[in-house]
């Protein structure tokens, strides 16, 4: 128990130092760059602390639970070696975690608001319902498809700059024929599809399958599944602004 | 006190309301494909309860602490008045420095604070066998954020169009991906992605908000996006940069010890 707690107690040390830089930049910039007081100290120190405490409680939490049970869930199907659950696997947890991320649903609704100033849909709140839903499960559905895809490739262990490079290399070509006001949140929806839960569980699960089978590399075949995952979305989405 | 407590204990019902389609998931999968309870059941679900608690005061408090005092930051920095730009003259770039200085360091240390990168800098130092510090991942990762905001605020002022910054961030990722170790490779893709998340977007956003709705002639709904766009490529380069320097200064210090011995 004793040692639980020194280890705890170092966590939270490192917490804090994670934070040292984001509070020394808002002092140096409120005090020396803008030159203003600070509003409700009080409620700045309530918040720093439960900052701290609550990275602290989040990296205990990571190792203890995230990290765990995916690996041993990723562990559990190599051996079984059924590739259909796997694959179901990896395309529900992409699917589920990202249908339901708050990021998402802001973003999509912006979208939308774009869409219909410029005209590219009816200015009503019902086709801009239907514009954002759609978008939606646009980005869902290829969060859930490029998991699969990078499940995939560590099964096969197949090098993933070619993956990368090709998607870089469409995602060039699309943008030449997408619609302008799409061309931003596109771009930025392959970067807010990653929560803070599904990357350590999708990470776990990339490097639980890799340490798995055999003749895979955890660091060349494990890591990867995020890229995939960011990378996607803006396909999909450049293709879902020219076709609606 | 009151109000904060009834936001922790919301917070804490959004986090859980996020978080059980991925338990449903996890633990469906577990019963119905495995069909194997899992070994240290107990533990897995307190790592789950505090993941879930961690998360809830994380955000609770940044909303108490920093995102009011960041966003009214970023609309001040990126107000004319401050500036000292007259209304209705031509827009110099020079005249906003303090917003690409403060975009640089704002970018960084919010990086260095990311849950989800801490999470992936933790797996990388444990599966490298402590080759790769988690530490360094992480600088590094928020070197390349920084820059890329920095270079993302120059664009709006700019007006210049997103995608030619964000090709020749591509362009770069793939000549350096031709010279970089093997093993780097797709934790440097990966890092582009984990960078913005709970931290980064809402400051970031903020500040790229701010900055488009002050200048005349950029509209805040087209202009506004894409910082988090720069803020998942430059990464990228970032990594497989500092890769690459650290090969080569290995190298060079071996070549140094082989000339040391034959003389």
């Amino acid at each position: 128990m004793n040692k639980a707690i020194k280890g705890f107690i170092g966590l939270l040390v490192g917490a804090a130092r994670d934070l040292t830089p984001i509070i020394l930049v808002i002092l140096f910039f409120q005090l020396a760059v803008l030159q203003q007081p600070f509003p409700n100290l009080a409620s700045i120190i309530t918040g720093l602390v439960c900052v701290v405490l609550g990275l602290a409680l989040f990296v205990q939490g990571l190792e203890m639970g995230l990290f765990p049970i995916g690996e041993a869930l990723a562990e559990a199907m190599a051996r079984k070696g059924s590739l259909i659950g796997l694959l179901l696997f990896a395309f529900m947890l992409g699917f589920g975690t990202t249908v339901a991320e708050p990021a998402l649903i802001a973003i999509a609704a912006e979208a939308a608001e774009i869409a219909g100033q410029a005209a590219a849909i009816a200015d009503t709140a019902e086709a801009k319902a239907d514009y954002a839903s759609g978008l939606r499960m646009t980005v869902a559905v290829s969060v859930g498809a490029s998991l699969v895809l990078g499940v995939f490739r560590i099964l096969k262990g197949w090098p993933i700059q070619y993956f990368i490079i090709g998607g870089y290399i469409l995602v060039v070509i699309i943008t030449g024929f997408a619609p302008p006001e799409i061309i931003g949140i596109a771009y930025d929806s392959g970067g807010v599809t990653t929560s803070t839960i599904t990357v350590p569980l999708v990470t776990a699960l990339g490097v639980g399958l890799a340490s798995t089978i055999r003749g895979r590399n955890p660091m060349l075949d494990g890591f990867g599944l995020i890229a995939f995952a960011s990378l996607m979305p803006m396909i999909f989405v450049l293709i879902y602004g020219m076709v609606s | 006190m009151m109000e904060f407590a009834t936001n922790l204990i919301q917070v804490t019902a959004g986090t859980v309301l996020d978080v059980l389609p991925i338990v449903a998931i996890l633990f469906g999968f577990q019963a119905v494909v495995v069909r194997k309870k899992p070994a240290n059941l107990k533990r897995i679900v307190i790592g789950f309860v505090y993941v879930l608690l961690g998360l809830s005061l994380f955000l609770v408090g940044l909303d108490e602490a920093l995102f009011p005092i960041g966003k009214t930051m970023a609309t001040q920095l990126t107000d004319p008045a401050f500036l000292g730009i007259t209304e209705g003259a031509a827009v110099n770039w020079r005249d906003y420095m303090w917003v690409y200085v403060f975009a640089a360091l704002i970018g960084f240390s919010t990086t260095i604070a990311e849950p989800s990168l801490i999470a992936i800098a933790i797996k990388a130092q444990e599966v490298s066998g402590g080759a790769l510090k988690a530490v360094e991942l992480r600088i590094a990762v928020a070197f390349g954020v920084a820059f890329g905001v920095s270079i993302g605020t120059y664009r709006i002022v700019s007006g210049t169009p997103l995608e030619y910054y964000i090709m020749a961030g591509y362009a770069l990722v793939i000549i350096q991906t031709f010279f970089a170790s093997k093993t780097i490779i797709p934790l440097a893709y990966d890092s582009g992605g984990v960078t913005t998340s709970t931290v980064t977007v809402p400051v970031v956003a903020a500040l790229g908000l701010g900055l488009a709705s002050s200048i005349p002639g950029r509209s805040p709904l087209l202009d506004g996006f894409g910082l988090i766009a720069f803020a998942s490529v430059f990464p990228i380069v970032a990594v497989l940069g500092y890769d690459m320097l650290t090969s080569w200064l290995r190298r060079r210090g071996k070549q140094s010890k082989e000339e040391e011995i034959t003389q």
